[in-house]
């Protein structure tokens, strides 16, 4: 299975993300996004006229939507994480991955316009982040009262890959995640996940890895 | 108030290889600029009221003074060398002081930790001596015969090695950095942060790498140095105060930040204080 992928991309970063959380290896086809704008190539646009990365290429399958990738991963691999199994959670699951298109179009921007000098209208994408934020901190919360860690379930499923890139990386754009204490006991859970793995600007937790041990003569 | 002695020093404004006749607006020290190609094919550079400003061309990217150069820009001899591969790494845009993100750049304590499992890992935290100096020939920081344990060096780099660097400052907001080079060992890779201060607080930065490496693809290389310094970014976001200290007393030093004592030591000395904070302010 084929990752048309960049080092950077929160988009490119969920896709990974969900493999390694279901132990599946991608066969990773890095892209020039910046500075060489391969995306918008021929050869790319061809492929996703679209002109956007990821893509995802398993024989004669071609995904260009992340969400896509997310269900295609988990439901070959991991169906648990579909999160399927009551009508309830599985339309949770459906509101969560429509929402996380929101992240994209606002947190996502302000953190191309802040970092990779891309055109856009910064206040107006930090003001619909935020508005996003608050929406995804009172979700957050009411699961806390149904007694659930987790997005849609008291277990991850692709709702909480697909929201967590963004959102965690809202900083890089400007945007503090300091005004929300659920959204970040839930990066903390998503972080403490078995297989996690982080992408420049999400750091792992550091204080959950075994203390380390210097043996004698080391260093 | 001083006259700001950085204003007469080349600083890069733009890629080379991006460079076209409709050009780009950017900013040299709260000055708007606007870059293009002139119809002579050499960069061109205006200022804010229009007026020309120097330009040349050199690294892989325009290099441009608001003020008078009194020297041409700093020599890097080794990327000249036949056979290295040139890599325009791409801007970054980071909300920090310019001399911040050297600083950064010539520290080596944060790699298990900031680039985990990539330039150091725990448990292998230790700093080990090394030598530093501000050559008054030259009239730069060099930082020798500093050694550090990484798991990965490289993208030409097979499992941990413990790499040599040496670190030069050759101008306030540009650092060149040697390091051991796998497949060539008598040789050094260059790998340089040039930085352009937009503001005392904000800077756009332009990594480049000038590397002996025939077998990694060119994106992978890109996307490699663009993984280090984008895990640096969210950290020089957060440094407090924003104004890299130039006197002593905001913070302790340990032997680990010779270079970074030599490289404030240097700027004061110079009164390269664009992006600074003094105890007198």
């Amino acid at each position: 299975m084929k990752l048309y992928d960049y080092a950077l991309s929160p988009s490119c970063y969920k896709v990974r993300l969900m493999a390694a959380l279901i132990g599946m290896t991608l066969d990773i086809r890095p892209v020039d996004f910046h500075p060489g704008c391969e995306h918008r190539g021929p050869e790319l646009m061809a492929l996703n006229p679209a002109g956007s990365i990821p893509i995802l290429e398993d024989g004669d399958l071609v995904l260009t939507e992340s969400s896509a990738m997310l269900v295609y991963l988990a439901a070959k691999a991991a169906a648990q994480w579909l999160g399927n199994d009551t009508a309830g959670r599985a339309a949770r699951v459906q509101q969560w991955l429509s929402f996380s298109h929101r992240l994209t179009a606002s947190l996502g921007a302000a953190r191309l316009h802040e970092m990779l000098l891309r055109p856009g209208n910064i206040a107006a994408l930090r003001e619909q982040g935020i508005a996003a934020l608050r929406e995804l901190e009172a979700g957050l919360v009411e699961q806390h009262i149904r007694g659930q860690r987790f997005l849609a379930s008291d277990r991850p499923t692709i709702a909480d890959v697909a929201c967590f890139p963004y959102v965690a990386l809202a900083p890089d754009g400007g945007v503090s995640l300091d005004p929300y204490p659920a959204i970040r006991l839930w990066s903390r859970a998503v972080r403490s996940l078995e297989g996690f793995i982080e992408m420049p600007g999400i750091h792992r937790l550091h204080e959950l890895t075994p203390a380390p041990v210097l043996e004698v003569g080391e260093a | 108030m001083t006259r700001n002695t950085m204003i007469d020093g080349w600083y890069p404004v733009g890629l080379a290889s991006q460079l076209d006749a409709h050009g780009r607006v950017t900013a040299l020290m709260g000055e708007p600029i606007a870059v293009r190609r002139g119809e002579d094919g050499n960069a061109k550079v205006t200022g804010g009221n229009g007026r020309d400003l120097p330009a040349c061309i050199r690294y892989g990217h325009v290099w441009s003074s608001l003020g008078d150069p009194q020297k041409p820009l700093f020599a890097i001899p080794e990327a000249d060398q036949p056979g290295r591969r040139l890599v325009d790494v791409g801007v970054v845009r980071v909300r920090c002081s310019p001399l911040r993100a050297v600083e950064n750049f010539l520290d080596i304590a944060h790699f298990p930790f900031v680039h985990t499992d990539i330039l150091g890992a725990e448990p292998h935290t230790e700093v080990q001596n090394y030598k530093v100096e501000i050559r008054e020939d030259e009239d730069e920081v060099w930082a020798t015969q500093v050694k550090f344990y990484q798991p990965q060096a490289a993208k030409s780099a097979e499992g941990g090695i413990t790499t040599e660097y040496m670190y030069r400052v050759p101008a306030p907001t540009c650092s060149v950095l040697y390091k051991t080079c796998p497949p060539r060992p008598a040789e050094w890779d260059v790998i340089t942060l040039f930085v352009q201060p937009l503001a005392e607080d904000l800077c756009d930065v332009w990594p480049w790498m000038a590397l002996f490496d025939d077998e990694t693809p060119m994106t992978d290389l890109i996307h490699f140095q663009q993984t280090i310094f984008v895990q640096d970014r969210s950290i020089l976001e957060n440094q407090i105060p924003r104004l890299l200290p130039l006197d002593p007393g905001m913070e302790i030093p340990t032997r680990a930040d010779l270079t970074s004592v030599a490289y404030r030591r240097w700027l004061k000395r110079h009164g390269y204080t664009y992006g600074a904070q003094l105890v007198a302010q």
